[in-house]
């Protein structure tokens, strides 16, 4: 049984780059006051995203959108979050704050990196197999190497340039006129995959990819064409860190089937997939959030013992 | 001897009627996504302007993204050899020249005789060309042309993402939010592109006399964020902008003559 409900933020047809923001609570766990209950709060360039923890175990988490101050996005993703759940803020035992914003999360006893955050959370979401997680946030693409603990052994970052991100695909979205959560099946209904774009900066996509309407491809072709180059940039990224089984993606783009297939075409193997977080699975979007609260929980423990 | 050079850059073609060794004539269109008949009607503007028609023309040599387009050319010739050719003839101590065009910015080194040694281009990149200029502009609700008095009435800059121009405007919509002023906006704006430009001189290493061209030379905020990352001062040709159309006019009369390049 999913309780999974929508916001009053459903996309509307003016608003393309707009995805769905949502909040969760797991139903078979009821929280006591013998349990210990923390959160990770990730407040991402693009969207914020908290989970609240029983004993470790996921119990409710919300993903809004970020807004311009981080304090109040922090709060909101984590209202979110506690929404329609018996518990408050003040009975959390320990918070952790992640993300880019993660030194303006104000309920925070400590702020800790994204990338032990996102490589904490695959380990939660996919089990201790997994060993490169690539993070696609709103404003950078990481490539994570871990350990079976889901400790982080080595990492590279694209933090330069846009091209793939979400804000990137939110400009995409726009631009093509095309709702942004369409955009990765619709990239995928083509009969013969397209070279893939020469230049797949976002600015000069406002031009270069009206030209190629122009020249009579169709938006699918025009959507392969770059999300291919896209997913190419980031396979290069993953096989610069080292690529080594079993693969996951994290962050909004791990929505995104026409990125994370073309990438599992171009490295020849399969991601473990995208567990279906429409029907109440944990959502890979909010993996920074989830492994904050794992460690909130080993910070709440190690407190309590000194 | 007269000879047309066009240059079909990536916003505007340019065109120079050089009629031994003067210009004579000069036009600008903008290319839109038409570059061939804008090229066509730079030509016929320029001709115009220098009394001209393309029956008195010996050669016309092309350059620019869309050469290979351009009407009525008997040949072409590299951007960066087209800069360096031009940017000698102009400015006879020039070694290096800088040309930071709409949607690429390029270093070149040359000789005394303007043939290009080496070059280092940055393409398909919009921070770092005048493109980052135009976005910014817009994110801020100011005109083009008055982003560079306005950077030149600040003290100091804000802090932006110059790395690219879709975070960049995202980094401007929230200085405004934070009511930063427009003018320190505006000055971070052209640091960062200065930064872009220098580094990407620095990989080429500098060969004094640096000259400046193309459209981003006409704004002194640039110019002024340019010379004080660098510490010297670079020299501006008068029209930066029709560097390239100079350059291959002037090759133009070379391989005219038959001469060797």
């Amino acid at each position: 049984m999913s309780t999974q409900t929508q916001t009053p933020t459903t996309p509307t047809k003016e608003e393309f780059w707009r995805w769905h923001e949502y909040h969760h609570i797991m139903p078979n766990i009821k929280p006591t006051n013998k349990d210990i209950i923390t959160a990770g709060v990730d407040v991402g360039s693009v969207g914020s995203k908290a989970a609240v923890m029983v004993n470790g175990q996921a119990y409710s988490w919300g993903i809004t959108r970020t807004g311009s101050n981080s304090p109040e996005s922090a709060k909101k993703a984590l209202n979110f979050a506690l929404k329609d759940t018996n518990l408050k803020l003040t009975d959390l035992n320990y918070v952790v704050g992640t993300g880019y914003g993660r030194v303006n999360v104000p309920m925070a006893n400590k702020a800790i990196t994204e990338i032990a955050c996102h490589a904490k959370g695959a380990n939660y979401i996919w089990g201790p197999s997994v060993r490169t997680v690539l993070d696609v946030g709103g404003q950078d693409i990481k490539a994570i190497k871990i350990d079976a603990t889901g400790r982080v052994v080595s990492f590279l970052m694209n933090d330069k340039c846009a091209a793939g991100t979400g804000r990137g695909m939110e400009v995409f979205a726009d631009l093509l006129q095309i709702p942004i959560e369409d955009i990765g099946p619709m990239s995928l209904k083509i009969e013969q995959e397209p070279e893939p774009v020469s230049c797949t900066c976002v600015a000069f996509a406002k031009t270069e990819a009206i030209g190629l309407l122009r020249k009579g491809w169709s938006k699918e072709k025009v959507l392969a064409a770059y999300t291919r180059a896209m997913a190419v940039r980031m396979a290069n990224l993953i096989n610069r860190v080292g690529l080594e089984p079993d693969l996951v993606v994290t962050g909004g783009q791990s929505k995104n089937v026409g990125i994370v297939s073309r990438i599992e075409t171009i490295l020849g193997l399969k991601c473990l997939p995208t567990p279906n977080w429409r029907e109440g699975a944990l959502d890979p979007m909010a993996a920074g959030a989830f492994g904050a609260a794992l460690l909130a929980k080993a910070l709440y423990e190690k407190e309590q013992k000194t | 001897m007269i000879t047309i050079g066009m240059d079909l850059g990536t916003q505007r073609v340019k065109v120079v009627v050089l009629k031994d060794g003067t210009v004579v004539g000069r036009a600008q269109v903008f290319a839109g996504f038409d570059p061939a008949k804008a090229a066509e009607q730079a030509v016929t503007d320029a001709l115009n302007t220098a009394n001209l028609s393309l029956k008195d023309i010996n050669h016309i040599t092309a350059t620019g993204s869309a050469m290979d387009i351009a009407p009525h050319a008997n040949s072409t010739i590299s951007m960066m050899g087209a800069d360096a050719k031009a940017g000698v003839f102009l400015i006879p101590k020039a070694r290096t020249i800088i040309d930071v065009g709409a949607e690429e910015a390029r270093a070149v080194k040359c000789d005394d005789r303007g043939l290009m040694t080496e070059f280092v281009v940055n393409e398909r990149c919009a921070a770092g060309a005048g493109a980052f200029i135009e976005a910014m502009a817009r994110a801020l609700e100011v005109k083009l042309e008055d982003m560079g008095p306005l950077a030149l009435q600040a003290e100091r800059a804000s802090p932006i993402n110059a790395s690219c121009v879709i975070f960049g405007e995202s980094d401007v919509v929230s200085l405004i939010h934070r009511q930063e002023s427009k003018p320190e906006i505006a000055r971070a704006v052209f640091d960062a592109m200065a930064d872009r430009i220098s580094a990407m001189i620095h990989r080429l290493g500098i060969n004094p006399e640096v000259v400046l061209s193309g459209g981003v030379a006409k704004d002194p905020g640039f110019v002024a964020s340019l010379n004080r990352k660098l510490d010297l001062t670079v020299t501006i040709p008068e029209h930066p902008e029709y560097i390239g159309a100079l350059g291959a006019a002037l090759i133009a009369a070379t391989r005219a003559k038959g001469t060797p390049k």
